[in-house]
C-alpha cells in the first residue's frame, strides 16, 4: 500500500497537472480583478478550442512548431546546455526554407524535403557556431545564444527586404512555391471540413518519436545523459565530452530549424518583417519544462501550449485581453520549478497520516 | 569639419541615450549573478519596470515618481524570483524564464485592461517625462547642446555604476556577496547570513531592471508599448557576462552596446546601408571581441546552484 502511494507521488504528471491548474486560478484572479468573468473567458478559451474538430486542426497546427522547439530546448537540457538560441535557429531555419521554397523549381516530391533539410542544415550551423565557441574558446553560450538570436533576427528582415526576394508592396518575401507547401490541397480540406490544415504535426510527432528513441535506446543518447549528468565523470569514464556537446547542439539546432520550415511552408507561405522576436524559442523552452524534457512529453505539452495560444488568440472576440496566456504559463512554469516542494510537504503529510 | 563635429556630437548624445536603461539593468544583473543567482528575468523585470512607471507617470504626472515606482515593480518581481530560487531550490534559468513570460504578460495585460484594450499606453506630457538637463543653456544643434543637454538621469546612472563598484569592492557587503556566489557553504561556516545576502542581491536586481525599463518609457520613448523593451533586458545580461561580472565591465559592455546603438542610428539617418545589417553592429562587435580579445570569463563558482543551509 505504502509503496504504491510513494510511486504516485513520484509521478511528475501529477505535479504538471497541479502546476497548470494553479496557473489558471492565478489567471482567473488577474481576470476578476480587472472586471472580466473567468467563467466567461475560459468558456470561450476552451470552446474556441474544443467545440469543432476544425478548430482542433488549428490547434495542432499551432502546437507543430513550438513542438520543434520544444524538442529542440529538452534535447540540448538532456546534455546538460541551456539552448536559449532556439529563437535564433528557428528563424535561419524560416530563412532558409523560404530561400529553398522560392528559387528552387522542383517537383514537390522532392521540394519538401529539400526545404526542410535546408532548414535543418541552417539550424545546425547555428548552434554549432555558438557550441564551437563554448568549446574553443569557453564562451558563455547563453551569451553567444543571445547574440545569434539577434543577427539571426536582423538578418532575416534583411533577407525579406532585398529585392530578388521582397514581394511588391508587401513588407514580406515572395509567396513560396505551390510545390515546395505542406498545406493539404483544397479538396482535402473542404473534405476534412477545415479552413486550413497541414502535415506540419505529422513531421513533428514522427521527429519526436526519432528523438526519444535517440535519447533512451542508442549510444549516442546515453553518451548524451552521462555528460548531462556529471560532464567530468563521462570525460574519465572516456566519453569525448565536448564532442557530446557539439553533437547534442547540432541535433538541437537542426530540430529547430525544421520548426521554422514548417511554420513558413505550413502556415505563413513567406516570411514577413518582423516588428519583435516572435519568441517560438521562448516558448520551446516552456514546452521542454511542462515536457519534462522528455520528447514524447512535448508531443502533449506542445499540443497544450497550441491549444492555449489558438484559443488565446480568440480572446479579442470578447476583448479580453491574450496576454492572460501568457500569465498562465509564467505561473505552470514556476510552479513546475518548485514542484519538489510539493513531493516533500505531500510525503510529509502522508507521514503524518500514517501514524 | 562642422559637420563632422555635429555628427560626432550627435553620436555622444545618441550613445548616451542608448547606454542608461542597459547599466541600470546590467548593475542589477551584476548584484544577482555574483551572489551566485542567475537571473535570465532581467527582461521580464524592465517591462514591468516600463509599464509601472508609464502609469504611475501618467496618473501623477511626475516623472520621479513613476521612475521610482518602475523600480519598485521591477522589485516586485525580483522578490519572486528571489523567493522561488532562493527559499525555494528552483531552477534559476527556469524561474527567470517564468519571469520573462508574466513581466511582459502582466504589463500588457495590465494596459489593456486600463486602457481600452489597447496595448500601448497615451503618451506622457513632456511635463510628466524625466527632466532635461540645461535647458536652454545651449543653443539649439550645437555640439554641446548635443552632448550636454540630455536626461539627467543618463549622468546620474554613471554616478550609480561608480556606487556599485564601491559597494562591490570597498564595503563589507560587497566582500560578502562576491564570496557568497563563490562558496556559500564556507561563508555560511564564517557566520555570513548566504540567504539574506542573496535575496539583498536578487531583489536589487529586480529593483535596477525595474528602473532600467523606466527610464525607456519616460525618458526615450515617451509611452509604453508591447516593443519598448525587446531585448534589452537580454543585451543587458550580455554585457554583464561581457564584462566578466563586475560593475566596471558591465560599463564597458554597455557602452559598447550603447554606442553601438548610437551608430545605428546616426548612419540610419542617411540611408547608405540597409538599416537591417547595421543594426547587426553591436552583436557582431560583441562576438568578435569575445572570440579574439576578451577570452575565458570566470563565471561566479556558484553560480546557479541553488544553496542548502546546513542543519
Amino acid at each position: 500500500m505504502k509503496s504504491k502511494k510513494k510511486s504516485i507521488l513520484d509521478f511528475n504528471l501529477l505535479y504538471i497537472f497541479i502546476a497548470i491548474i494553479v496557473g489558471f486560478i492565478i489567471g482567473a484572479i488577474f481576470l476578476a480583478i480587472v472586471g472580466f468573468s473567468p467563467a466567461e473567458v475560459y468558456g470561450k478559451l476552451f470552446g474556441s478550442v474544443f467545440s469543432k474538430p476544425k478548430y482542433m486542426v488549428w490547434t495542432l497546427m499551432y502546437a507543430a512548431p513550438i513542438m520543434m522547439t520544444g524538442l529542440s530546448v529538452a534535447f540540448s537540457f538532456r546534455t546538460g546546455v541551456f539552448n536559449i538560441g532556439a529563437e535564433g535557429q528557428f528563424v535561419v531555419g524560416e530563412m532558409a526554407a523560404v530561400a529553398v521554397a522560392i528559387f528552387v523549381d522542383v517537383p514537390a516530391v522532392i521540394h519538401v524535403p529539400l526545404c526542410i533539410l535546408a532548414a535543418a542544415c541552417a539550424g545546425a550551423c547555428w548552434s554549432l557556431i555558438c557550441g564551437l565557441m563554448k568549446v574553443k574558446r569557453g564562451i558563455h553560450e547563453v551569451l553567444s545564444f543571445i547574440m545569434f538570436n539577434w543577427i539571426a533576427y536582423y538578418l532575416a528582415n534583411y533577407f525579406v527586404n532585398l529585392p530578388a526576394v521582397k514581394a511588391e508592396g508587401k513588407e514580406a518575401s515572395r509567396d513560396i512555391l505551390e510545390s515546395a507547401s505542406i498545406m493539404f490541397p483544397e479538396k482535402l480540406v473542404k473534405l476534412l471540413d477545415c479552413t486550413s490544415a497541414n502535415w506540419g504535426i505529422v513531421i513533428a510527432v514522427v521527429l519526436a518519436v526519432v528523438m526519444w528513441i535517440i535519447i533512451e535506446k542508442t549510444t549516442l543518447g546515453y553518451k548524451l545523459k552521462a555528460v548531462g549528468f556529471n560532464k567530468d565523470a563521462a570525460q574519465y569514464g572516456g566519453i569525448n565530452a565536448n564532442g557530446s556537446i557539439l553533437s547534442a547542439l547540432g541535433i538541437s539546432g537542426a530540430l529547430s530549424g525544421i520548426g521554422g520550415a514548417i511554420l513558413v511552408l505550413g502556415m505563413g507561405g513567406r516570411l514577413s518583417q518582423f516588428a519583435g522576436q516572435e519568441g517560438y524559442g521562448f516558448e520551446g523552452i516552456t514546452v521542454a519544462l511542462i515536457g519534462s524534457s522528455n520528447p514524447l512529453g512535448c508531443i502533449l505539452s506542445a499540443i497544450f501550449y497550441g491549444a492555449m495560444k489558438y484559443g488565446g488568440s480568440k480572446l479579442t472576440m470578447i476583448k479580453a485581453p491574450a496576454e492572460v496566456i501568457d500569465i498562465i504559463m509564467g505561473c505552470v512554469i514556476i510552479v513546475i520549478a518548485i514542484s519538489h516542494i510539493f513531493k516533500i510537504l505531500f510525503k510529509k503529510m502522508g507521514k503524518k497520516e500514517a501514524k | 569639419m562642422s559637420g563632422f563635429i555635429v555628427i560626432l556630437g550627435l553620436l555622444i548624445n545618441a550613445t548616451l541615450i542608448a547606454t542608461p536603461p542597459l547599466l541600470l539593468a546590467a548593475l542589477g544583473s551584476c548584484f544577482s549573478e555574483r551572489s551566485g543567482v542567475v537571473n535570465i528575468g532581467i527582461e521580464g523585470m524592465m517591462t514591468i519596470g516600463a509599464f509601472t512607471g508609464t502609469v504611475v507617470a501618467l496618473f501623477t504626472n511626475n516623472g520621479w515618481l513613476g521612475f521610482l515606482c518602475g523600480g519598485l515593480a521591477g522589485a516586485v518581481f525580483g522578490v519572486i524570483h528571489a523567493v522561488v530560487c532562493i527559499q525555494f531550490h528552483a531552477d534559476q534559468t527556469i524561474a527567470g524564464t517564468a519571469i520573462n513570460f508574466l513581466g511582459p504578460g502582466l504589463a500588457i495585460f495590465l494596459c489593456k485592461a486600463m486602457f481600452n484594450n489597447s496595448s500601448d499606453t497615451p503618451a506622457l506630457d513632456t511635463a510628466a517625462k524625466l527632466p532635461k538637463m540645461f535647458n536652454g543653456v545651449f543653443e539649439t544643434g550645437s555640439f554641446w547642446y548635443n552632448v550636454l543637454n540630455i536626461y539627467s538621469m543618463s549622468y546620474i546612472v554613471f554616478i550609480f555604476a561608480f556606487v556599485c563598484w564601491f559597494v562591490f569592492y570597498k564595503t563589507k557587503f560587497g566582500t560578502h556577496l562576491r564570496a557568497v556566489g563563490e562558496h556559500p557553504e564556507a561563508c555560511e561556516s564564517l557566520g555570513i547570513n548566504v540567504y539574506l545576502v542573496r535575496y539583498i542581491c536578487v531583489i536589487l536586481s529586480g529593483f535596477l531592471a525595474g528602473l532600467g525599463g523606466a527610464f525607456v518609457t519616460l525618458a526615450t520613448v515617451s509611452q509604453f508599448r508591447p516593443t519598448v523593451i525587446v531585448g534589452q533586458g537580454f543585451i543587458a545580461i550580455a554585457a554583464v557576462i561581457f564584462g566578466k561580472f563586475s560593475p566596471e565591465g558591465a560599463l564597458k559592455g554597455c557602452l559598447l552596446f550603447g554606442f553601438c546603438g548610437g551608430l545605428k542610428s546616426i548612419i540610419g539617418m542617411y540611408n547608405i546601408v540597409s538599416p537591417n545589417l547595421i543594426a547587426l553592429i553591436p552583436y557582431v562587435v560583441t562576438i568578435i571581441a569575445l572570440i579574439f580579445f576578451v577570452g575565458k570569463g570566470h563565471t561566479p563558482a556558484a553560480n546557479g546552484k541553488p544553496f542548502y543551509k546546513a542543519r
